[in-house]
């Protein structure tokens, strides 16, 4: 019978660590810029969600393509209406994977290089992407950035031939976000 | 052995419990994820649909210059090249002092009428945490005529020169592509032609766009007047035409029966007849500058 419940508080106890091994935010920071000759064009969005599950490694992100914000109001709304149609596709994920995790150690205060790979979706389209970044643990909280390129093409993001040379082919994203610890 | 099999079954729902959150990591947090509201934007690409104000706003910090062209009446034949040899002209201003707040200003050549406007956006079309299905916004104008008196013997007011416009402006973006919107109006004239029309008009706009591509639109709009306001020869005003988006433009094109772009003229003062040719071949340019950037909060 003790034995029973030893596993029974070992379970229970195992649980809890497994809970206590998520990371969280609702406020991370993405932005973009594109850079051309002519123009450039730059938007901020500080309402990222993004939940990190430190014993697997996993990472989850959900951006709100409304919630960029530009420095022209007309940039805002073309880029919601022409580009990133945020009416029919409302949220960019990504669901990817730290391959290096297991360097980590959550426990103590450093900063760490890692690799993330997975699969990103914008506009409706998902591709499989891997950046490095980085993992700052401070006092049982995270700090995490990346910084990565991408391209509306990969996306079927249409760019008309009038403004092709207004925006860049490649565009620079740059993620950074404060994980807390998740408890449920 | 009881007690086993209430430990193993301990066990397995915490892995099920486990698994399940498992699958999904965000999934985490929508249990109690506070829902945002969000706002439904662009209902039409302008804040004009062709003459109507559209329940659009000019953004905060922006100016939006206006040049509105409507050339003769298609009616004019050949000898007229159908309308293209006259032209009335508005030019004006719009800007946004906040999101919701806009104040605008202009000049037509129709009758030399100055017209400054002020329109508020107090409801804001939403989804989510707030659930409201439309937008409106209440608009308030004023015209001055500046023609010369035509009896510069009797007896002139200034306050004779004046127009007042009341207008309560609500809009749904249906979906994607259909927008529709009500626009129940009041004109004031302070001074009439005849005792047979009235001071006040009470008329209803209706109008809607349906969204062709990702940069053109279909916009039609109609104004009915309430019988017994106006003198007989006025007709209701109806334009149907297409909004042009480029980069920073939006051009409108369109035909309406309408010669007067401010609401005390198209509302109050169509003459132009569908049925026999009266139509206006006209456009709207609008070009944006941003005059104060927003702060990125």
């Amino acid at each position: 019978m003790k034995r029973f419940a030893l596993l029974f508080s070992l379970l229970v106890f195992g649980f809890t660590s497994i809970q206590a091994q998520k990371y969280f935010t609702r406020d991370g920071k993405v932005t973009f810029s594109s850079d051309t000759p002519i123009e450039k064009i730059e938007a901020h969005n500080q309402k990222a969600t993004c939940v990190l599950n430190a014993a697997d490694g996993r990472m989850e992100f959900a951006i709100l393509i409304k919630a960029f914000q530009f420095e022209k109001a007309l940039m805002q709304e073309h880029f919601n209406e022409n580009y990133m149609e945020s009416g029919t596709y409302p949220k960019a994920t990504f669901k990817g994977q730290i391959s290096n995790i297991e360097a980590i150690d959550f426990s103590k205060d450093g900063n760490y290089e890692v690799t993330v790979a997975g699969d990103m979706t914008i506009h409706g389209v998902t591709q499989a992407v891997s950046t490095t970044g980085n993992i700052l643990v401070k006092d049982g909280k995270l700090s995490a950035d990346a910084t990565f390129e991408t391209k509306p093409g990969d996306y079927d993001i249409k760019i008309p031939a009038v403004v092709r040379k207004n925006i860049a082919e490649i565009v620079q994203v740059t993620v950074a976000v404060d994980l807390a610890p998740f408890n449920k | 052995m009881k007690k086993i099999l209430f430990t193993l079954l301990l066990f397995f729902v915490f892995c099920l419990q486990a698994w399940a959150q498992e699958d999904d990591l965000l999934s985490l947090l929508d249990d109690d994820d506070e829902e945002t509201t969000e706002y439904v934007t662009a209902s039409f690409k302008a804040n004009r649909v062709i003459n109507l104000h559209s329940v659009e706003n000019t953004a905060a910090g922006v100016l939006d210059i206006k040049i509105g062209h409507r050339f003769g009446t298609l009616n004019g034949g050949f000898y007229e090249l159908f309308g293209l040899d006259q032209a009335s002209i508005r030019i004006g201003g719009d800007y946004g002092i906040t999101n919701q707040l806009m104040i605008g200003l202009g000049r037509s050549s129709f009758e030399k009428t100055y017209d400054g406007f002020i329109k508020y956006k107090f409801l804001r079309q939403s989804k989510g945490k707030r659930n409201m299905p439309i937008s409106a916004a209440f608009l308030a104008t004023t015209a001055i005529q500046t023609l010369r008196w035509q009896n510069p013997d009797r007896d002139n007011l200034f306050s004779s020169r004046l127009y007042h416009t009341f207008q309560l402006i609500a809009g749904s973006k249906i979906n994607e592509q259909i927008s529709l919107q009500l626009s129940p109006t009041l004109v004031h004239r302070n001074l009439v032609a005849t005792n047979e029309e009235e001071n006040d008009v009470y008329a209803l706009g209706v109008s809607g766009r349906i969204k062709l591509t990702k940069r053109v639109a279909l916009n039609a709009e109609y104004i009915y007047v309430l019988p017994d306001q106006i003198a007989p020869e006025f007709q209701n005003s109806f334009s149907i035409g297409f909004d042009i988006e480029t980069g920073g433009h939006v051009f409108q094109l369109h035909f309406s029966n309408s010669t007067s772009m401010i609401e005390k003229g198209y509302i109050a003062e169509t003459v132009g007849d569908w049925g026999d040719g009266g139509i206006h071949f006209g456009f709207n340019v609008s070009r944006v500058f941003t005059i104060q950037k927003p702060k990125i909060k």
